[in-house]
């Protein structure tokens, strides 16, 4: 409680603390739905950059992790929805392949192509409940 | 039926979104100091100037203002 009432003062100290605390689960939130590490990385900063802004309307009864967690999901969300709209279109493979790699690549295209369709919402839902099978 | 499409649906997206680490490669603070340590909004001095026109020009002739709300 004292760490949480240092860090809402603007403590950097109690702030440190904070993000050594928390920076492995802010990042493995992250990196389970933008599945990938160095995104991943700039999204945890960027989260704690957040929080950091936000110290001041930060209730100190409340759950710094469930704080957190809430902030890193929405910015995950909003990375899949900017990615989804800079995303191109599936590159075709001219390379001769056998039948059935190409048939196998088809559907993998095929069905990331449907996946990407999916909102970013339900893109983070679908990976983490059916790729890590953690709700 | 359903039961073996949903695990055949599964499996393929296993195979198409590539699997993470999912521990931090590295002690981020270093990082995030430097992040905290960035000017917060650096302005040129052009856009202080663009800025500072159209306020100066609203002081002097007050009622522009009106003409401003019109074309907006």
């Amino acid at each position: 409680m004292e760490l949480l009432k240092r860090f809402q003062q603007g403590d950097l100290d109690a702030f440190e603390t904070l993000f050594r605390q928390f920076q492995a689960d802010v990042y493995c939130w992250i990196v389970r739905i933008v599945r990938d590490s160095g995104i991943a990385e700039d999204l945890t900063i960027e989260t704690f950059w957040r929080i950091h802004k936000a110290r001041a309307r930060f209730d100190t009864e409340a759950s710094f992790g469930a704080w957190a967690r809430r902030i890193a999901r929405n910015l995950a969300i909003d990375h899949i929805r900017s990615r989804r709209r800079e995303q191109d279109l599936p590159e075709q493979s001219l390379s001769a392949e056998a039948p059935d790699s190409a048939l196998r690549r088809e559907t993998h295209e095929k069905l990331e192509h449907a996946f990407r369709q999916l909102s970013p919402k339900l893109q983070a839902a679908a990976t983490l409940a059916l790729v890590d099978e953690r709700p | 039926m359903t039961n073996y499409r949903d695990k055949e649906i599964q499996r393929l997206l296993k195979e198409v979104i590539p699997r993470v680490d999912r521990e931090v490669r590295q002690d981020l603070w270093p990082a995030m100091l430097r992040r905290l340590e960035a000017p917060r909004c650096y302005l040129p001095w052009y856009e202080w100037a663009l800025i500072g026109a159209p306020c100066c020009w609203l002081v002097i002739f007050p009622k522009g203002i009106l003409h401003l709300l019109y074309h907006l």
